[in-house]
């Protein structure tokens, strides 16, 4: 394989911070040459695993978020989607490439959107030990009302990984929304805290993705049996738990963006998985 | 993060004919900055075990000396360093590290090696190559050789003096060496640069997951450039023609 050379004294980019302290990559554009990567997972046969919920009527956003992962979701590697829904008639017939295939986990709903977005982790940590453990190698774990607008692909894998929220790259740790009541499990001092990670895109390897699961869902039934709800859910667990067992690659905001809340700023050079306009108030009902 | 997993990590390093003269200063030097708070296991390669050193190490930390054989030519006996080291590795290593470095004895450690040097398979950048165009890397070039690299291939030209990584990669890796290294043996060609060419090659094919930069692998007969902020292990000041004799 040809490829340019990598300069030892050449930053791949300047202008943002493309390693953590604790030397794990943060992934932009300009990082990563993609042609050695994919050779690198192909030899592997690397299956990846894209779990999804889709409950009650976030079975609209299905199609779309399919038919985009199909254009730009790990392609020309082995993929399993998992959709989870209480719907399993109302999943879209899309078209699947090589390689790729649909599996439907019919589950139950919850009636508060809090609860339907809480409980995905106790459901991705049984089904990671029931049966992911012994069909893919990496699991991917997304929000459904999102589409793919650009490549998403192998850079991301690795054992543990978590992506930046879009609306706090910038902020200082002190305006991170940390769950900050000490009574619940979720709780992070103003002065601690590395990033502030989104709920809708995580990942890793099976293990280390069952690990994520079981704590933070463990740390929810604690919570509720002392009475508190953490101020953002499941999200809230994701960081306490990130900060705890340190991602082994940290996604940049182009795997988790909002452009009609945030524009295209010029540090963004790509838009890879992005919000999809919906009504908030009509859809949670 | 890596102190509770209660790791230990081994250190091969080849001190023979007059070579044993480094071993004092590299051993003193590795209790002071290698690894602190680990546990760590030096095994000590050397035809003469009886000119080894006391030297006093700390807690959790273990010298095995090994006897091997000597050899008149030196290129031999760097190029031997590959099969023994794997040999190490199935017959004790496997089951007493975690990870492995295989190391230069003529150097010193002049500051911290810690935990951010841990990783499955760990290259370090030569300190005579990092500024300079692939083309000019000192790869084998002659297609006969099992090390031969072409001239628009090439990441980083790595040094032979320090490698490393989990001890089953390092298995594999060294094994690997070793195979090629017979190949060229059985055509009667001697790579460049010894092992540290085929190590270059098969770093290009089984890419390194972590790479250390010049800090942990520098020439002192260099100038320090400013990228460089720190200086972790070094070449000793030497007279190569009157050692290698």
């Amino acid at each position: 394989m040809v490829y340019a050379q990598p300069k030892a004294l050449t930053p791949s980019r300047k202008d943002v911070l493309v390693l953590t302290p604790w030397l794990a990559p943060i992934i932009w554009e300009g990082t990563f040459n993609i042609d050695i990567l994919n050779e690198q997972f192909r030899l592997q046969n690397t299956t990846v695993g894209l779990t999804v919920f889709a409950i009650k009527k976030y079975v609209v956003f299905l199609k779309l978020f399919l038919e985009t992962a199909e254009q730009h979701f790990m392609v020309g590697h082995k993929v399993i989607y998992y959709v989870f829904t209480d719907r399993p008639a109302d999943v879209p017939q899309v078209p699947l490439g090589a390689g790729r295939k649909l599996v439907v986990l019919t589950v139950r709903n919850y009636t508060r959107w809090q609860d339907v977005s809480m409980h995905r982790m106790e459901m991705i940590s049984r089904f990671s030990e029931q049966r992911f453990l012994h069909e893919v190698d990496y699991l991917v774990c997304a929000d459904v009302d999102m589409k793919f607008s650009d490549h998403v692909g192998v850079e991301i894998l690795s054992a543990l990984f978590g992506t930046l929220h879009p609306g706090f790259y910038s902020s200082s740790r002190e305006a991170f929304t940390y769950e900050r009541r000490p009574k619940s499990q979720a709780y992070i001092p103003r002065d601690e805290g590395d990033f502030y990670y989104m709920g809708a895109f995580f990942g890793g390897s099976v293990v280390e993705v069952y690990r994520l699961t079981k704590a933070c869902h463990q740390a929810m039934v604690e919570d509720k049996a002392n009475g508190i709800e953490a101020v953002w859910h499941d999200e809230s667990h994701l960081n306490k738990y990130l900060l705890y067992h340190k991602p082994t690659k940290v996604l940049s905001p182009e795997y988790m963006w909002d452009q009609q809340l945030l524009g295209w700023p010029s540090i963004m050079k790509k838009l890879r998985y992005v919000a999809v306009p919906k009504n908030h108030q009509a859809i949670r009902n | 993060m890596y102190q509770p997993l209660n790791l230990t990590i081994g250190v091969t390093v080849f001190a023979v004919g007059k070579y044993t003269c480094f071993i004092r200063p590299f051993l003193e030097s590795a209790e002071k900055f290698f690894m602190r708070g680990y546990q760590v296991h030096y095994y000590l390669f050397t035809h003469d075990p009886a000119a080894v050193p006391k030297v006093p190490l700390g807690p959790g930390r273990l010298l095995s000396i090994i006897p091997i054989q000597g050899h008149s030519q030196w290129e031999e006996i760097s190029m031997r360093r590959m099969e023994t080291i794997s040999k190490l590795i199935a017959k004790r290593a496997h089951q007493e590290v975690d990870y492995l470095f295989c190391l230069d004895v003529d150097m010193v450690f002049r500051n911290p090696w810690g935990p951010e040097t841990l990783g499955d398979l760990v290259a370090a950048i030569h300190p005579g190559y990092f500024a300079v165009s692939r083309q000019q890397f000192p790869y084998e070039r002659r297609q006969v050789s099992a090390a031969f690299v072409a001239y628009n291939e090439g990441d980083f030209y790595y040094g032979g003096a320090v490698f490393g990584g989990r001890v089953a990669r390092v298995y594999e890796f060294t094994r690997g060496c070793h195979t090629a290294i017979l190949a060229d043996k059985a055509n009667g060609i001697m790579a460049a640069w010894q092992e540290e060419s085929h190590l270059n090659r098969r770093f290009i094919w089984h890419k390194p997951s972590t790479v250390l930069s010049p800090e942990y692998l520098w020439d002192d007969r260099k100038p320090q450039p400013p990228s460089l902020k720190l200086i972790r292990f070094s070449t000793v000041d030497k007279d190569t023609s009157w050692l290698r004799s």
